[in-house]
């Protein structure tokens, strides 16, 4: 019996000290103009590459081997091979690209372009522009349904959700949101669409079966004004039983039941906190904070935030690779 | 015709009488403690209102800088938590020096003092008993602390315990000092306004020292010379699992000189306390 004990404890005790494996985080740094790569082993960044002017939406592509970051300023969609961490290729957007989403497969882009209002269509695989979409005016959010058929494009000052088919390439339906909406997020199993509204202060619950909101999750922090609290990047477990929503100049992460869409808990971050991303075992969420120019690592299970590491000036977004 | 029993001069004691005295002052003083539940509940309730009150309206008070050793933002209540903690020993210390003004007014320092065994162990026990108390105190206000959401990590409740007794002896020593420069009980209320206060408030416990810096950097090398501020951060260090060798230096150094003035102090042949004729207290 105590042998057993014993074994329990000796291997409860070598998998608390194992280090859990790292992955690589980019960041890119709106106003200086780079990406900073934080190895999640040490929590530390081990290089910056310079990019292009203005960046802001980063994501890796589904193959894992390169990083795709919109450069606004320089109207274009840059690539940086994972491996040598060099910018390899462009991709063409319209003007000032700012979020964007891929299909499953990673075969298809769509690039939400804040100044021309337009949703461009890429075909990753060709690096070529294969269409355009007319959407709301400064359209910023973009994501996919599990099911791959529905993108949703938020548009900044029309205030909508927009649901295109993916297939014809054709809005289907609008869903009027509160004031600015910036991002927006599938639950995996495609039951819900959340919207936050930076403005309106709330995340908007869509039904998007009936295509309409179906309820809104609001904040209250004690001692803030109401006009600090604005929610703006989403993060969900795929279980979805937790989401972490940014609240910007609020400087806290709000911790949010799945089912009864209450907030459990606010987190204490650095400045004006914006997007964020997991790692691939969901362990820690990482969120870039904008003005206090560094990214905080929250441990997910234990809601708590565990460290916070100075990357550049103003990171915006963050993607962690996905195996 | 009766008969005198002459006991043989000893150049020593055994261990086991060392242990035996240690015991009996530990056991007044927590029995003292145990039985007085008053001192208990206020020992807690005097930090939990700084915690639960004060806190509360100054949470944005720390700004954007992150300083060691934590890692991240940080709520105000989750900062001054370690000043807290010294807070109770630093009432503990004194109110146990007070303890020994009281005991010496009542006659029961006599009783301490026939003791054969040097004068200097002696006060070190008393020293210990004190601590031990505070520690009891620093605990118990940790596990309020906790559902407050102050939870350093598990392993900070560990490692925090050296530097608490440190701290406690140096409090200690320093109550003990005072104490026996004050004739009467009612001296007391000085010590309250030209010790605990100023050390307190001096020091890094409610504001890190860059801000402290910010608004007076005369103020900054006040507080940066408080024993107690080394005291406050010697203890928010090891309760994250981290050592601060200066705080560390300080305390210890300034532990060891306060009891040889202790020790040098409660010497009637050499006391600071100016004795009656037979010897006695005045």
């Amino acid at each position: 019996m105590w042998r057993r004990c014993l074994l329990t404890g000796v291997s409860a005790w070598l998998a608390a000290i194992t280090p859990a494996s790292a992955f690589i985080a980019y960041v890119s740094n709106e106003k200086s103009n780079t990406v900073s790569v934080i190895d999640t082993d040490s929590w530390t960044v081990t290089r910056t590459i310079k990019v292009g002017q203005r960046p802001r939406g980063i994501e890796f592509t589904r193959d894992g081997k390169f990083v795709m970051v919109a450069v606004g300023d320089d109207d274009t969609i840059q690539v940086i091979d994972a491996k040598t961490q060099q910018i390899v290729d462009t991709l063409p957007s319209g003007p000032d690209p700012e979020l964007f989403a891929q299909d499953a497969a990673g075969k298809i882009m769509y690039v939400a372009n804040e100044n021309d209002n337009t949703v461009t269509v890429i075909d990753l695989e060709k690096r070529a522009r294969i269409g355009d979409i007319q959407v709301g005016v400064e359209p910023e959010g973009m994501t996919i349904s599990p099911d791959g058929k529905m993108l949703i494009n938020t548009s900044e000052t029309t205030n909508m959700a927009h649901f295109i088919d993916t297939a014809t390439r054709q809005i289907v339906a609008n869903v009027l949101v509160d004031a600015r909406p910036r991002f927006a997020e599938f639950k995996r199993d495609g039951s819900e669409l959340w919207v936050s509204s930076e403005i309106g202060g709330t995340v908007s619950i869509i039904d998007p079966v009936k295509r309409e909101v179906t309820g809104k999750i609001t904040f209250d922090i004690p001692g803030l004004r109401r006009e600090a609290i604005q929610p703006v990047g989403i993060g969900m477990t795929k279980d979805g039983k937790t989401a972490f929503i940014a609240l910007g100049p609020a400087n806290r992460i709000a911790v949010v039941d799945g089912a009864s869409h209450k907030v459990t808990k606010y987190l204490l971050v650095g400045q004006r906190v914006w997007h964020m991303d997991f790692t691939p075992d969901e362990k820690y969420l990482l969120v870039t904070n904008g003005v206090s120019n560094d990214v905080s690592v929250i441990d997910v299970a234990a809601q708590k935030v565990i460290k916070t590491i100075q990357v550049g000036e103003l990171p915006w977004g963050i993607t962690i690779a996905k195996p | 015709m009766t008969s005198t029993t002459v006991t043989p001069a000893r150049s020593g004691f055994s261990l086991s009488e060392y242990i035996t005295c240690l015991n009996g002052i530990v056991w007044r003083e927590a029995l003292r403690f145990l039985h007085q539940r008053e001192r208990f509940v206020s020992a807690l309730v005097r930090p939990l209102v700084w915690l639960f009150i004060f806190a509360a309206g100054f949470r944005q008070v720390l700004g954007i800088s992150i300083i060691p050793p934590y890692e991240t933002y940080i709520l105000y209540e989750v900062y001054i938590a370690p000043g807290l903690m010294a807070m109770i020993q630093l009432f503990n210390g004194m109110q146990s020096s007070l303890s020994m003004v009281y005991d010496r007014e009542m006659g029961n320092m006599r009783t301490l003092l026939v003791s054969p065994l040097p004068r200097g162990y002696l006060l070190f026990c008393k020293l210990l008993a004190g601590t031990a108390v505070s520690l009891l105190q620093v605990y118990a206000f940790l596990l309020i602390a906790w559902f407050w959401d102050i939870a350093p990590p598990t392993i900070g409740y560990l490692t925090v315990l050296p530097a608490l007794i440190l701290s406690g002896l140096m409090l200690g020593a320093l109550g003990m000092l005072i104490s026996s420069g004050i004739k009467q009980l009612e001296n007391f209320a000085g010590v309250m306004n030209f010790v605990i206060f100023p050390m307190f408030f001096a020091s890094s416990a409610l504001y890190p020292l860059w801000r402290v810096r910010e608004g007076s950097p005369l103020l900054y090398y006040v507080c940066l010379f408080n024993p107690f501020t080394h005291a406050v951060e010697l203890i928010r260090f090891a309760l994250y699992g981290q050592m601060n060798w200066v705080s560390f230096a300080v305390v210890g150094g300034c532990t060891a000189i306060f009891m040889i003035g202790a020790i040098y102090a409660y010497d009637p042949s050499r006391g600071l306390v100016r004795r009656g004729p037979g010897g006695g207290e005045a």
